[in-house]
């Protein structure tokens, strides 16, 4: 369960992008910008070192806490790679370099690095080994998902800062589990977002005489749409605490589950949305595709589904048919 | 939608070893447990079993000590359930009576009432069946007819109850009936009463009505002129109806909500082992199982804790049973039921029938998402 200071920080980051990132900003976005306020809003909350130790430096959070937080980014499609930084910060200290100030990005030094281009350093990974470069060693090929997110291609052009190599315990898959643990709860709080939409809508918009949320037909697939909505905060809250308490490399099980369980939720919740809103809701006008297209998008990041069915199949395989010891082990043995 | 709200629950102190205790306790039972009773899950009907569970102290494990109980938590209560769900124990005995009946009793009975049931639910001794379903009340449930009148030592019982599983085996029945006429142009719920039927009483007939797998598993009861004592009453005359709500947090967030078809998927991870090309669409049913696994147990810590999350139950009950009703399907996509051996196929041949009363009962998959969406403010 999220602690306290994890609720307050969550609800600081809430009302900062009510203001910094409403419908105007993201359609800024949609044309190229660099919501510059938006990002310094963000940052004015001092949370880019959140998983990072006090001792390091940073506010000494566990994933757990931070979980809440990307919520409330995914619930307001926070067009600013603060998630990244906090990963990346995570990332960075884990191999014990100094993180930097400002936005930070990471990813794999041969993919599409979230927000590449608009970082001030970015973090790239070849398995284990970590390297930090400052923006200006960096030469971008921009590209975006189909959420108009910025995600671009790095070819090296200087030297890095810092080069290391990470933990056993968080091992060669970090930047793969770190980008799949965030979307998951990204993918929780665009859920939130497009359903609250939805069901605004079908209390409000009238058919045959009265609000179309008065019909069952409505109202039942509303209801699955919330359902899909609760499973994928769970999934996202499961995975966050199998990395608090095994490290992250050893929470690959739960993190593919989760990644699964959400992008599955991603995509009956965006179909259910896109139902009730009718045609108003394919229109560029309307905010609710800022947060269906993300949902579409994300669901790739970190892997899909079918990348983690395949991988979380083949494990279960090898269970020799003790798939139910394995799953309530993991919850119960203690871990030293 | 704070109704729709779960907060992860972390396993009790003394999980595991609770757990291989279970896990132990089953194994000696596992030889009697063929193919068809795991295929039947909380609907496998062993009054030895049952026995042998409170014998244990698994039955009524929540209860005060007093009342044949063994005052353990709600979470460490459901790491049983989970446990005997998962290996497919026929608990059919047992289970309405710990889960909805005896904590009803507990909760509302007289003193009288919970030394008598208690004990005897909690050592395996008392069935219990749950008399709600009539002919022509099954979701609109406020409309049931049979009616308990008051009269001279008691209460004269007649009317019908439908669909009752495992009537014709039980001993006793909590029915919700009519006890005063529902008030003129006002809500029906009112003057709806519950009432224990000794299923044994004159006037009392059972017809075991045949499913379409060929078996009696569920019935109708006919009460003609049935004599209850003035003690058959449980709670408060005309509450009936927030009574029967009430209970419906504990009916439908349970792990026999989403592992009714568990052994199915044992058997198919197991089957399957070594085919590559199945492990995807595998991989998919355990990221579900272990998703709908911490919503349940999230379930467990709100009750554990005294609330009432009735909605988040019904909520688990309706993602559960998708899982479980599409289990059948999805392991036939696989490997054609021709090819999978003999037990496999025998479980898989039962649960394709039966799987649609998952979303039946407890409530239908219609009555779920209605109360999400009235949670939503949709209704």
């Amino acid at each position: 369960m999220a602690s306290e200071i994890a609720t307050e920080l969550a609800e600081q980051a809430d009302r900062a992008l009510t203001d910094a990132a409403d419908v105007a900003v993201l359609r800024s976005l949609e044309a190229g910008a660099w919501p510059a306020t938006t990002w310094d809003a963000m940052a004015a909350l001092g949370l880019n070192g959140a998983l990072v130790s006090e001792d390091a430096g940073g506010v000494g959070l566990g994933f757990s806490d931070v979980a809440p937080l990307l919520e409330v980014l995914g619930r307001h499609a926070a067009p600013v790679p603060l998630a990244e930084s906090i990963f990346g910060n995570a990332l960075l200290a884990a191999a014990s370099i100094t993180p930097p100030e400002g936005a930070l990005s990471f990813g794999s030094r041969n993919g599409a690095i979230p927000w590449g281009r608009h970082a001030g350093h970015v973090a790239l990974l070849d398995g284990a080994r970590i390297a930090l470069y400052p923006a200006a060693a960096l030469a971008w090929e921009g590209g975006g998902n189909i959420g108009h997110e910025a995600r671009d291609r790095a070819r090296i052009i200087g030297a890095p800062i810092a080069e290391a190599v990470l933990p056993n315990s968080w091992g060669a898959e970090a930047g793969l589990l770190c980008t799949a643990l965030m979307r998951s709860a990204q993918i929780a709080g665009a859920m939130q977002a497009a359903l609250a939409l939805a069901v605004d809508h079908a209390n409000t918009r009238k058919q045959f005489g009265r609000p179309i949320g008065r019909f069952q037909a409505v109202q039942q697939q509303l209801a699955v749409f919330a359902a899909e909505t609760s499973a994928a905060s769970v999934a996202a809250a499961a995975a966050a605490r199998a990395v608090d308490r095994r490290g992250l490399a050893a929470a690959a099980f739960e993190i593919g589950c989760a990644k699964i369980t959400v992008g599955e939720a991603a995509t009956r919740g965006a179909g259910i949305a896109h139902q009730v809103f009718a045609a108003m809701g394919i229109t560029e006008e309307h905010q609710l595709h800022h947060f269906t297209r993300r949902l579409w998008s994300w669901r790739e990041e970190g892997g899909s589904e079918a990348f983690w069915a395949k991988r979380i199949g083949q494990e279960a395989q090898a269970l020799s048919g003790a798939l139910w010891p394995f799953i309530t082990a993991r919850e119960e043995e203690i871990i030293p | 939608m704070a109704g729709l709200r779960f907060d992860l629950r972390d396993a009790p102190d003394g999980a595991a070893a609770l757990r291989a205790e279970v896990r132990g306790f089953l194994a000696e039972h596992a030889e009697n447990f063929t193919p068809e009773i795991r295929a039947r899950s909380w609907m496998g009907f062993d009054r030895d079993f049952t026995r042998a569970v409170g014998a244990k102290g698994w039955i009524g494990m929540c209860w005060p000590r007093e009342f044949g109980g063994a005052e353990r938590s709600f979470l460490e209560r459901n790491i049983v359930l989970e446990e005997m769900l998962a290996a497919g124990a026929p608990v059919g005995a047992h289970w309405i009576g710990d889960r909805q009946s005896g904590p009803l009793i507990l909760r509302l009975g007289t003193e009288d009432q919970k030394r008598h049931f208690l004990p005897r639910i909690a050592s395996g001794e008392y069935a219990f069946c749950i008399g709600l379903s009539e002919p022509d009340s099954g979701s609109d449930l406020a409309s049931l007819r049979t009616k308990a009148e008051k009269v001279d030592g008691g209460w004269k019982l007649n009317g019908r109850k439908i669909w009752t599983t495992f009537g014709h085996l039980c001993d006793w029945m909590i029915a919700l009936v009519r006890t005063s006429p529902a008030p003129e142009g006002g809500a029906r719920h009112i003057g709806l009463s519950q009432v224990l039927v000794d299923l044994r009483a004159p006037g009392v007939s059972i017809r075991p009505i045949r499913d379409l797998v060929g078996e009696k598993g569920f019935n109708e009861i006919t009460f003609d002129d049935v004599m209850l004592p003035e003690d058959a009453l449980v709670g408060q005359e005309g509450a009936g109806w927030a009574q029967a709500t009430s209970e419906l947090a504990f009916e439908r967030s349970g792990p026999d909500r989403y592992l009714s078809s568990h052994p199915l998927l044992e058997a198919a991870m197991t089957t399957l082992q070594q085919d590559g090309a199945a492990a995807p669409a595998l991989g998919r049913q355990v990221a579900r199982l272990w998703a709908l696994r911490n919503m349940s147990v999230a379930v467990a810590g709100m009750l554990e804790d005294g609330q009432d999350p009735v909605r988040q139950a019904a909520l688990v009950k309706d993602l559960g049973n998708d899982f479980e009703q599409a289990l059948p399907n999805v392991v036939r996509d696989l490997i054609a039921t021709e090819d999978m051996p003999e037990d496999m196929r025998r479980m898989h041949a039962y649960l394709t029938q039966i799987v649609p009363t998952f979303s039946l009962r407890g409530g239908t998959r219609e009555i779920m998402r209605g109360i999400i969406a009235r949670e939503l403010g949709l209704r």
